[in-house]
């Protein structure tokens, strides 16, 4: 589904990924792990295609086509979604009619017609009953206001009106209370199919309960330094990183 | 009239003028250029008004002649040539096209984009209807006439009433926005040649949206219109001015003059979409607006102007409300958009004389490219003017680097007891929100079609439904390419 190949970029001059290798295919779970600033987000943008980040080596392919050059509203209708760290706030457009101007968009670009306002309601009543959103939430301005929490459900809710092939999940738990988290996490399980994948980035091991992952990455200082099973993920939990600085710096 | 009948009218009223050498061919549809009593007097024949009609135009010219063009706006131009205007034109037929094959394809796709319906189109365009669609829409508006005759309602031309309610014409006229206002006002009292006219008797509640798309002897928009709106007491209203497809026009200058009387517990709501030609993307052509609106809410009365300006060179306009009455109320409610090398100067006055008045301003600027776009507001409150409350938030948004947004919020609060809040704001459109919409498919103009939609929302929110969703697109055509 997607491959990373020896991906470099930067922003601003700084390198921040350099020379990345991923493999992801069709019905798995990455989770990837590691220090703050290591390049988690910074990874989930290139493949996203934020413009702001150069790719100055490497190809990204997604479905076996090279989509470097691809805008990110074109890979967003190719199937990736990502679900942000820090959700953006839009004044005025409440969730409503941005998911459905989301939505609508993405089929128009498949050439199918847009949904009629009758099936994109019960669509909408369908997937917030889901996500457990409360009616009144969905008319109010995307993500001004909302709590973390919240902002974190509404990405999930997006997500599951969109049913991405590939989703990114950046930090989707961070906020996220007991309850939240078990939602969030059900939400991404009932898109599990092995059609689907999914890179979920974490800094808890708790998540990947909830979620469990096939492999458990390891990002730090622009690479992936280890790849493991769900286990790497209580490793890394109970003894933090430093031990795999020492391995690294080691070498 | 007949022929001889009509020579002999304008011989009487041009008399003076022979001796001068008046040569206003006066069968022509249209007055060579050029302004002087003479043309005057001949827009009054033509127009076949009463001596007292002619005698108010003479004065206002008269005062407008001792007048200079303000130059106090944020705006800049060349001045108009007020010599190399032709001061009146015949109502235009527009050239009949066969089918909608011959019209301008540029248009027709800025039609489309509305939403804006096949037969529609073609009334817009000037191809000869088929004829069930010229009886429908007959019948549509004789419907609306009949309703609105058995409610007493009058609206008809601003022209038509001169002569058919001549009384109410002279009562008001003027009384708004006299004549000696400004510049502008002066002009077009002395030269108007098109506009409306309409009266709600007492405690009538007008039973639909009144456009002057209804208006019988439709004759197109003026380069000088004159609107004249009076609510009785307790009478309800709410009237459409202007339209959302593109107003293409070879005159320049326009200069329109709309004055509003709400009597005693009357409620007028007056929304406005502009849309004249703005100029090209190098800031060529383009209409110059330069518009007076008053009204007058006497007791407990209500007025609410919304307005969607985004056409135009050139704007300079200040709908305002003067809140004589006791617990009179004003709102204005506006979104102005420029683009391009666009210049707007606009925003309200709200003029508090009575005790327990309130006024709420909600103004939204989108300013792209080059254009300049300013929010100019006035809230007195004058001494006598007790408890008097008013709110105003003034929110710009600029896209990019080179276009300028202003803000000039004048307040004179002459009485201890009035609360008045003022809040301003100047925001962005982010690189962040753009890839956030980007990111769910949505591409870069949709993106912020749907972020201005969302910044002028509690604006849009105050049009009339069908209004609403056409003045939506509109931001949207309007904006389009101002985003790299
Ligand atoms: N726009 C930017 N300009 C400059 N530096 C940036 C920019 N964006 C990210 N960086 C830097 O790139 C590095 C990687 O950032 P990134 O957000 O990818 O880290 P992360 O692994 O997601 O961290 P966290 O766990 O804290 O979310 C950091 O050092 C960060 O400061
Ligand atoms: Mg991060």
């Amino acid at each position: 589904m997607l491959k990373l190949k020896n991906i470099k970029a930067s922003v601003e001059d700084k390198d921040i990924l350099k020379g990345l290798n991923l493999e992801i295919k069709p019905g798995e779970i990455h989770a990837i792990m590691g220090p703050n600033g290591a390049g988690k987000s910074t990874l989930s943008s290139v493949i996203a295609g934020k413009e702001k980040f150069s790719v100055d080596a490497g190809e990204i392919e997604f479905e076996g086509e090279v989509i470097n050059d691809l805008a990110p509203e074109e890979r967003a209708h190719k199937g990736i979604f990502m679900s942000f760290q820090h959700p953006i706030e839009i004044p005025g457009v409440t969730t409503t009619n941005f998911v459905k101007a989301a939505v609508n968009a993405k089929r128009v670009a498949e050439g199918k017609e847009e949904l009629t306002p009758g099936e994109m309601l019960r669509l909408i009543k369908e997937k917030s009953a889901l996500l457990e959103l409360d009616r009144k939430f969905l008319s109010r301005s995307l993500n001004e206001g909302f709590s973390g929490g919240e902002k974190k459900r509404n990405e999930i809710f997006q997500m599951a009106m969109l049913e991405p092939k590939l989703a990114i999940l950046d930090e989707t738990d961070s906020g996220l209370d007991i309850d939240a988290l078990r939602i969030v996490a059900n939400g991404v399980n009932m898109l599990r199919s092995p059609e689907r994948s999914a890179i979920v980035i974490t800094h808890y091991q708790r998540l990947l309960d909830y979620i469990v992952p096939d492999f458990v990455h390891v990002l730090y200082d622009g690479r992936i330094v280890k790849t493991g099973g769900k286990e790497l993920a209580l490793e890394l939990e109970e003894k933090g990183y430093d031990w795999i600085k020492e391995e690294i710096d080691n070498k | 009239m007949a022929k001889n009948e009509e020579d002999k009218l304008i011989n009487d009223v041009t008399n003076k003028e022979y001796e001068h050498g008046f040569v206003t061919d006066i069968e022509s549809d249209t007055f060579p250029k050029g302004l002087d009593e003479n043309v005057i007097r001949g827009i009054s024949a033509k127009k076949e008004e009463p001596e007292w009609m002619l005698e108010w135009r003479l004065d206002a010219f008269k005062v407008w002649q001792t007048m200079e063009e303000p130059d106090w706006a944020h705006v800049k131009y060349k001045k108009p040539n007020f010599q190399d205007i032709s001061y009146y034109s015949a109502p235009k037929q527009k050239p009949e096209l066969e089918s909608l094959d011959e019209v301008d394809p540029e248009l027709l796709d800025t039609f489309k984009r509305l939403g804006i319906s096949l037969d529609e189109q073609k009334r817009m365009s000037g191809v000869a209807v088929a004829v069930d669609v010229v009886m429908d829409s007959v019948s549509v508006k004789t419907t609306f006439q009949d309703t609105l005759a058995k409610k007493g309602i009058i609206f008809m031309s601003i022209s038509d009433a001169i002569k058919e309610h001549p009384e109410m014409v002279k009562k008001y006229l003027g009384t708004v926005v006299p004549v000696k206002d400004n510049f502008y006002s002066a002009l077009n009292s002395a030269v108007f040649t098109d506009g409306s006219f309409c009266y709600i008797p007492k405690g009538v509640n007008c039973p639909m949206e009144l456009s002057t798309y209804f208006r019988i002897n439709e004759e197109g928009t003026g380069q000088f219109e004159r609107t004249l709106l009076i609510a009785d007491e307790g009478a309800r209203v709410s009237y459409l001015e202007g339209c959302t497809a593109p107003q293409r026009d070879e005159n320049q200058l326009h200069a329109a003059v709309v004055e509003l009387i709400a009597m005693d517990e009357a409620d007028i709501k007056y929304s406005t979409v502009q849309n004249w030609y703005p100029g090209d993307k190098n800031g060529l052509g383009g209409v110059f607006n330069f518009v007076t609106k008053r009204a007058v809410a006497e007791k407990n009365a209500k007025i609410s102007w919304t307005q969607v300006e985004t056409g135009s060179a050139v704007t300079w306009k200040y709908p305002s409300t003067i809140l004589k009455g006791d617990g009179a109320v004003g709102e204005f409610y506006s979104i102005a958009v420029t683009n391009n090398y666009q210049q707007a100067d606009t925003g309200t006055k709200m003029i508090h004389l009575g005790n327990n008045t309130k006024s709420t301003i909600i103004s939204k600027g989108i300013s792209a490219g080059h254009s300049e776009n300013s929010y100019r507001g006035l809230v007195s409150i004058s001494p006598n003017a007790k408890n008097a409350r008013n709110f105003s938030q003034c929110d710009s948004l600029l896209m990019g680097n080179t276009c300028g947004a202003h803000t000039f919020p004048y307040i004179e609060a002459r009485n201890p007891t009035s609360h008045i809040e003022h809040e301003a704001t100047t925001s962005k459109i982010s690189e962040d929100q753009i890839f956030y919409c980007n990111q769910r498919g949505i591409d870069t103009e949709k993106a912020v079609a749907l972020i201005v939609n969302g910044f002028g929302k509690e604006v849009l929110n105050k049009l009339p439904m069908e209004f609403a969703v056409e003045a939506q697109k509109l931001l949207e055509i309007s904006l389009e390419g101002s985003v790299g």
